[in-house]
């Protein structure tokens, strides 16, 4: 029994320790924000390695995505002859809920692990602490680039899951259902909205882009500077980041479209 | 054995660039360093020798002002490094050079762009400058044709030339060497040897070399340190190492498996060991 | 740093695939029509009851959207809502006499305002007020009013 407290108390002393020290990382990177600005190639290169190469699995998932809603949403519909609705249920999913979210999923394994991956490899091999050697702060030069990328890869690619998604649905609908096509696009338009429902998809993924990011990048970072670590603490990176998506998903969601 | 030099008749020794004193250092339960007092000299070539995981990369580390001492004072270049906030701390790293064990080569950059580094973080010169000031710092570690190879391809001695010459980019007064000799072949070795000495002089570069390579740490040093057990146990020009008397150094200097530092780690009886598996 | 032309150039690419589909989501997918708020004119309207209506639910006419709904408030003078309308630009002649009701999409569906179109010459300009309106249909009040009467027989 005190056997039990005791590891009870030390787990949760480890988790608080690690919360800390996840927040004052990421305090030291954001203050490597503004060196970015005239050093913006950095952080294009950044973009490429989250969001270029995350490019094919996210459109290529929204579109499967899609044109399940859309025959998964057609045989709900079709028993209320409200099939015409069909555009919307596509779009609002994933416009609200699914682009967002799915995105950011897929980003947590394929860029988050790689970042993860990458810094704790780099600090394995001494790279960090060279940097520190030659007065360079790597969390400036290495971490804060990679944050900045992923935040701004993450809504693009949101985006291009929701539209790619859309367009599946739309294929599926009209061309194999026989869901009228302009039925279809008006009613989608008339009941999504800019500000409630795309702008606030665009919210959430900015907020999942950069918690996932952190969490990959602090992963990295404070990983066992060991193969068997950095392999732990990728393993890590994906179980926590997809998570908080969950969870923030949750809150945000219930936030924006709680009342109102 | 006594942490007292070998000889009265120092060689006119210049002024220490490096000034450790009393210093502790402990990691967990295990102490590191316990009371060691070092001088590092100006312009001459230093080696710090003692067994593996006796904490010479430690060492350089607190050197570099990486890690902070426990107790005693490191100081370099006249500053006391645990003092430094980090601004001052950036400015004094800018005076030094590390080479890490296995070059620490930043894998995503080509040779020619790991030599630019430290010169592209920190002066604002023009592309021009840089490369011809690249290609000097290449040449003269006789990697001038490499610059366009990355890392991966590089052998384990050229990735450590180009660890140098990144190391001397911005012309640093002090250089620090964490076991440059260790893992390679004996061309290599030469190469490495021979560099090391030549560039103290050429450049007056103040050289720490960190390792457990007795011929060549000896071969080439001005000033011999070596450690063991969290404490310097001798120290003084190499050929007053060689007529040490302490056993512990003749041991380390001639590589006998057995003496003061005993070839088993510390165990039971062997013969009471393997009977106490039962019949 | 230098770094790859080719990396520059996917980059750019994803950024503008990014955008496009940004665009495509507010004007293939949304009511882009939102934006345009901003620019039309204001007409005020007294509602004893407005049930569900909301901040940007859609204003029609013949069943065409012609504005939304841009802010709710409460006269604590008359206990009425008082409802703004933006209507856009384009429909300029709204005669004075103008009615407003507010209607329910479908049974449960959520609820709009409908304008309907009087005979007087004059038309309606920003800031003037709708004086004939029709407050919603509250179904729990129906359902109430049908059980007395009911109960009555
Ligand atoms: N990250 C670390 N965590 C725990 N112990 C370490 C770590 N790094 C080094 N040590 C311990 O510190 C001691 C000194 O290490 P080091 O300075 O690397 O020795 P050397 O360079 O002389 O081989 C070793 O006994 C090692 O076990
Ligand atoms: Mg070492």
């Amino acid at each position: 029994m005190m056997d039990f407290l005791q590891r009870l108390g030390a787990t949760t002393l480890g988790v608080t320790e690690r919360i800390g020290r996840g927040h004052l990382f990421l305090l030291y990177v954001l203050g490597g924000f503004p060196s970015l600005l005239p050093r913006f190639g950095l952080v294009i290169k950044q973009i490429y390695a989250s969001g270029v190469l995350s490019l094919l699995i996210i459109a290529v998932s929204g579109l499967f995505v899609g044109m399940v809603l859309a025959l998964q949403g057609y045989n709900t519909l079709v028993d209320f002859g409200a099939t015409e609705s069909l555009g919307v249920v596509v779009a609002l999913s994933l416009v609200r809920e699914l682009g967002p979210v799915m995105g950011a999923l897929l980003f947590a394994g394929r860029a988050g692990s790689a970042l993860t991956a990458e810094i704790g490899l780099m600090k394995a091999t001494e790279q960090l602490s060279a940097m520190e050697m030659m007065a360079v702060n790597p969390l400036h030069r290495v971490v804060a680039p990679r944050l900045l990328g992923g935040i701004i890869a993450m809504p693009l690619l949101a985006a291009i899951f929701s539209a790619v998604g859309i367009v599946g649905g739309y294929l599926v609908a009209v061309g194999l259902l026989g869901v009228d096509e302009g039925a279809f696009w008006s009613q989608m338009q008339a009941k999504v909205d800019l500000f409630d429902d795309v702008a606030s998809g665009v919210i959430k993924s900015v907020v999942f882009g950069f918690v996932v990011t952190w969490i990959a990048l602090f992963e990295g970072y404070d990983a066992v500077p060991t193969s068997e670590g950095v392999s732990r603490a990728t393993t890590r990176t994906v179980v926590h980041a997809s998570l908080a998506v969950l969870g923030l998903n949750f809150i945000l969601t219930a936030l924006m479209f709680g009342d109102d | 054995m006594s942490a007292e030099p070998l000889s009265t008749e120092q060689p006119s020794v210049p002024e220490a660039w490096v000034r450790i004193r009393g210093l502790r250092y402990v990691r967990g339960e295990q102490v590191i360093f316990d009371g060691v007092d070092m001088d590092i000299p100006r312009g001459r070539l230093t080696a710090i020798m003692g067994p593996s995981g006796t904490g010479k990369t430690t060492l350089l580390r607190l050197i570099g002002g990486q890690l902070r001492a426990d107790a005693g004072t490191v100081e370099v270049a006249g500053q006391n490094v645990a003092s430094l906030h980090s601004k001052a701390l950036y400015r004094l790293r800018k005076r030094m050079g590390m080479l890490f064990q296995n070059g620490a080569l930043l894998t995503d950059l080509s040779v020619f762009d790991n030599v630019a580094f430290p010169l592209r973080e920190h002066t604002r010169l023009p592309e021009r400058m840089i490369r011809d000031l690249v290609l000097m710092k290449l040449h003269a570690v006789g990697l001038r044709g490499a610059r366009e190879l990355m890392p991966a391809q590089l052998s384990g001695g050229m990735a450590r030339r180009v660890a140098l010459a990144r190391a001397i980019a911005l012309d640093p007064e002090m250089v620090l060497f964490d076991e440059p000799f260790t893992g390679q072949d004996p061309i290599s070795l030469g190469v490495l040897v021979t560099l090391l000495r030549s560039l103290t002089d050429a450049l007056g570069l103040t050289s720490v070399v960190v390792s457990h390579d007795v011929q060549e740490s000896l071969s080439i040093a001005d000033y011999v340190y070596v450690i063991s057990a969290g404490r310097v146990v001798e120290h003084g020009t190499p050929q007053a190492l060689w007529q040490s008397t302490s056993p512990w150094v003749q041991q380390f200097l001639q590589g006998q498996s057995d003496g003061p530092v005993p070839f088993h780690y510390p165990a039971s009886d062997y013969r009471a060991d393997l009977l106490a598996d039962g019949l | 740093m230098m770094q790859s032309r080719s990396v520059q150039i996917w980059v750019g690419l994803f950024v503008i695939a990014g955008m496009a589909a940004l665009l495509m989501l507010s004007i293939k997918v949304s009511n882009i029509r939102a934006f345009s708020n901003e620019q039309g004119y204001e007409l005020n309207a007294n509602f004893e009851n407005i049930g569900g209506l909301k901040v940007r639910s859609p204003v029609t006419m013949a069943g065409v959207v012609v504005g939304r709904v841009s802010h709710i408030g409460f006269d604590s003078e008359i206990y009425e809502a008082v409802v703004t309308l933006n209507i856009d630009p384009r429909y300029d002649n709204l005669p004075e006499d103008t009615s407003a009701s507010i209607f329910t999409s479908g049974l449960l569906g959520e609820q709009y305002i409908g304008l309907e179109a009087g005979g007087a010459e004059n038309y309606l300009h920003d800031g003037d007020r709708i004086q004939l309106t029709q407050s919603a249909i509250v179904l729990e009040k129906l359902i109430g009013q049908f059980l007395v009467s009911q109960a009555d027989e």
